[in-house]
């Protein structure tokens, strides 16, 4: 009897102890949209590269500052005008244990070079890749290209041999048919490795024990498990972190972030992301088409412009609408961009008399009637943000109609270049500033809806693209900015700041181009005893 | 018999085709679906490109032709969005919404019954007026509100019950299931109740209104008079005779309950196919909203015509009436 006691007492207190022995570090997380593809040459899309650089790895990583540091790649330099360098890292192995060598280097970029990667447009500088050794890669460029470490970050390095096993040289392509292997599956070098996914209901990925950073600058972190499920509706999604059901949440809704960090359990980290919002107005063509000026067009008077930016209120937009969660901005590009200046980015104080005297001088006493094109479901409150917008220029006599829609309906009118007034954000992965005017400023960018056309500065944006010495290059932005500036081809409102809310328990930086570095993340062993 | 049925089948078909065409249609308003698909630094000439060979460019009717073509051979396509085939997509969410509906209905049911057969056999009593009241909220609550308050009580508040998802589920073949696990039984609770509760007030009103009826009935009298039970009566005969109604309700609400989970699908985040509908309307991922909506349309057509023929395999007097017309 008293045998059988023990031995009952002695199997339980095992059965406790078993769990104890191999307790997990597990992170769950939550956002509202899950990573579209595991190809990670597919798509070009924040939560997708954040997903599939947790699973692969590109040869720079961006540390906490957005400064490059080394990943797969050890050192870089610039051999020649046209010829960049990478000394590779040695001893890399993939989750499959197969060795990592220049051939999956070349094999990568080739593949996302490919008509059918969505990374293609980052990386049509580059003539050609070139193995010169196991371990050094020589990327040759079209021109110089003094920014192209800066633009490989986002471009994961898979396994050439795992590629051809299982035929996926080729990113997916819309027009075929079937679906490839690696929409599903992957396989990289980096700190996890995929163990299940279900796409929009549940990824589970696990440490890969084996990856090279955990002892240095680039990981730290302790997490064995990471388990990531979508909730689309914000109030569940506050809801589950609230009890305790998820860590992490990548996107809390502006509105509940007091509750939060009034919440003992829970923190919210704050920082101002590469992404700027502003308002563009066409001031190219010669007519408005939603206007009730007939035979000229009002914005093409720089003083209108002027106007109109001095009668925005930043600081209340701030306040009102953003709830805190903005940086008044001055500039349409973010701090941490190269080029960017604090000098350049002082926001505009508003004042209503100056606007009217200008508008005044400019030949509307009266104002005139314009329509602003809005996305509802794209930038924090974005919709909230053109309703403030309306509101004060109306007060200088500036009559908007305000049409917001959705993101699928509202980019492509930008980009048909079929609006005359409109709201755009946008963030820089390069972080350099040559992007933003080669998208935004120069003549022909591909986003640049405002009809702005200037030799000068198309001919700044050309040589900024090329030029090697950067005090040459700096100088070149620098110049550009202050024409793109003073010519008031944007009105700048803010940098969107981002928020990350977590449990208490959990410390992982925020970085801000919005992707979470799960190698960097601690749990902290939970309290010996609950006393709550 | 066979004429009915071809007739039906008919009528089936063009039903189906209708549903297939407004949806389409409607779809081309959504907006532009190479936005969702491409970086935002892709040339406009890429975008263009992309655009033609997807055919998005083509005419509408001919864009039909070719999708009607396809789905005839059960080829949705692949999606815009995740570059997966929808048929795929849509056949590993199903297993979650039918686990939901049916999890709905079967509450719906087995409350709804006997609450309305209580207040139906004492209807000035204080707990039917009770019931009457909750059944009114029940009625008059939006769904999500339902949802996103048993969420504050039970996973917040409490902590009892999870806020989202289907808790841990199992593969059996194709299928994943959650009744096997007691997380994925735990996880069905509070989604089932939002999503059943308009079902249950709707059956506990019609009982209730069906057994007031039935218990004026001269038979119910006769039976009382003969000495029998009031449990007998009551349930015997009474309810059996209130059922024929609230059977063909149920049939029908039950393809609500799947049209309609989009709604209990996104507040718990289930990873069903109403919740790869609302996903897909964000990107106007084509595919996925046409394939879906065929699936809806396939299902209420299938449904009305098990219940059109179930009609006339019970009602004798369809049967006098068809066989009427051809003597005549």
């Amino acid at each position: 009897m008293n045998r059988w006691i023990l031995t009952t007492a002695l199997a339980f207190a095992l059965a406790a102890g078993a769990p104890a022995a191999e307790a997990k570090n597990t992170l769950r997380w939550s956002s509202q949209g899950d990573a579209l593809t595991a190809d990670p040459h597919a798509q070009n899309e924040g939560p997708t590269n954040s997903f599939n650089l947790t699973v692969h790895e590109p040869l720079l990583y961006r540390n906490r500052d957005m400064k490059l540091e080394p990943a797969l790649a050890l050192t870089w330099k610039a051999i020649n005008p046209t010829t960049w360098e990478f000394k590779l890292r040695q001893g890399v192995t993939f989750h499959d244990g197969s060795k990592f060598t220049a051939e999956d280097v070349v094999f990568s970029f080739k593949r996302a070079q490919m008509p059918s990667s969505d990374h293609r447009n980052s990386l049509d500088t580059i003539a050609d890749v070139k193995k010169v050794d196991d371990y050094t890669v020589h990327f040759v460029t079209k021109a110089p290209n003094p920014i192209l470490p800066n633009q490989i970050t986002q471009i994961a390095v898979m396994s050439k041999a795992w590629a051809e096993k299982n035929k996926v040289e080729k990113p997916q392509d819309y027009k075929n048919k079937e679906e490839t292997y690696a929409v599903r599956n992957a396989m990289g070098t980096g700190p996890f490795k995929i163990v299940r996914r279900d796409p929009g209901i549940e990824t589970v990925l696990a440490r890969n024990a084996a990856w090279w950073g955990w002892k240095t600058a680039q990981g730290g972190g302790n997490v064995d498990e990471i388990v990531y499920k979508p909730i689309k509706n914000n109030a569940t999604r506050m809801a589950a972190l609230l009890s305790g059901e998820i860590d992490f949440v990548l996107d809390p809704p502006v509105q509940d972030l007091d509750r939060i960090k009034r919440d003992p359990k829970l923190k919210v980290l704050e920082i101002a992301q590469d992404r700027s919002i502003f308002l563009g107005m066409d001031q190219g063509r010669a007519e408005l088409r939603y206007s009730d000026i007939k035979g000229k067009n009002p914005f093409a008077d720089k003083r209108v412009r002027q106007a109109m930016n001095l009668a925005i209120d930043r600081d209340t937009i701030k306040r009102v609408v953003m709830r805190g969660l903005s940086a008044p901005a001055g500039l349409v590009t973010a701090p941490a961009i190269n080029g960017y200046t604090k000098e350049l980015d002082t926001p505009t104080k508003a004042n209503v008399d100056a606007a009217k005297k200008l508008l005044a001088d400019a030949g509307y006493p009266q104002g005139f009637s314009t329509k602003l094109d809005c996305p509802n479901d794209r930038y924090n409150n974005d919709e909230q943000i053109c309703q403030a917008v309306v509101g004060m220029l109306g007060k200088i006599g500036v009559k908007v109609q305000l049409d917001s829609q959705s993101k699928t309906l509202h980019f492509p009118k930008i980009q048909k270049r079929d609006t005359d007034f409109y709201l755009l954000g946008w963030g820089v992965p390069t972080f350099d500033s040559h992007y933003v005017f080669n998208f935004l400023y120069q003549s022909k960018g591909s986003w640049n809806a405002t009809g702005y056309k200037s030799d000068n500065l198309d001919k700044l944006t050309a040589d900024m693209a090329g030029e090697i010495d950067a005090a040459k290059r700096n100088a070149l932005i620098a110049a550009a900015w202050k024409q793109a500036k003073d010519d008031v081809v944007y009105l700048p409102l803010h940098h969107q700041v981002i928020a990350w809310a977590m449990a208490k328990k959990v410390d992982m930086p925020i970085l801000m181009n919005d992707q979470p570095q799960f190698r960097y993340a601690k749990i902290a062993a939970a309290p010996a005893k609950k006393n709550n | 018999m066979i004429a009915f049925l071809i007739r039906r089948l008919f009528q089936a078909a063009i039903v189906m085709l209708t549903v297939a065409l407004i949806s389409f249609v409607l779809f081309n308003y959504v907006g532009d679906p190479i936005n969702a698909m491409v970086g935002q630094d892709t040339s406009l000439q890429d975008r263009e490109k992309l655009r033609q060979d997807l055919g998005l460019n083509d005419p509408i009717p001919i864009r039909f032709a070719r999708f009607v073509a396809n789905a005839a051979q059960g080829q949705f396509g692949l999606s815009y969005r995740t570059a997966e085939p929808v048929g795929r997509m849509i056949l590993e969410r199903l297993p979650a919404t039918l686990e939901l509906s049916l999890v709905a209905a079967l509450f719906a049911l087995c409350v709804g019954v006997p609450m309305g057969v209580y207040s139906g056999l004492h209807p000035k009593s204080w707990v039917s007026r009770i019931l009457q009241a909750v059944s009114l909220i029940g009625i008059s609550l939006p769904t999500f509100l339902i949802g996103i308050l048993l969420i504050l009580i039970f996973a917040v508040g409490l902590g009892v019950l999870p806020s989202f998802g289907r808790g841990e589920t199992m593969k059996l073949g194709g299928w994943t299931t959650g009744f096997l696990t007691v997380a994925g039984l735990k996880a069905l609770i509070l989604p089932s109740i939002t999503l059943g509760l308009f079902q249950l007030t709707l059956i506990m009103r019609i009982v209730r209104s069906e057994m007031l009826e039935v218990m004026r009935t001269d038979y119910v009298k006769f039976a009382r008079a003969r000495g029998l039970k009031s449990r007998a009566i009551n349930f015997g005969h009474a309810l059996k005779n209130t059922l024929v109604p609230v059977i063909t309700i149920t049939g029908l609400q039950l393809g609500q309950l799947i049209a309609f989970a989009i709604i209990t699908e996104t507040v718990f985040a289930w990873p069903g196919v109403g919740q790869l509908f609302v996903t897909s309307v964000y990107s106007a991922d084509m595919p996925v909203m046409s394939a879906y909506l065929a699936l809806i349309g396939f299902l209420f057509v299938t449904i009305n015509l098990l219940v059109d023929l179930l009609y006339f395999a019970i009602d004798p007097r369809l049967r006098t009436a068809q066989a009427a017309t051809r003597a005549a």
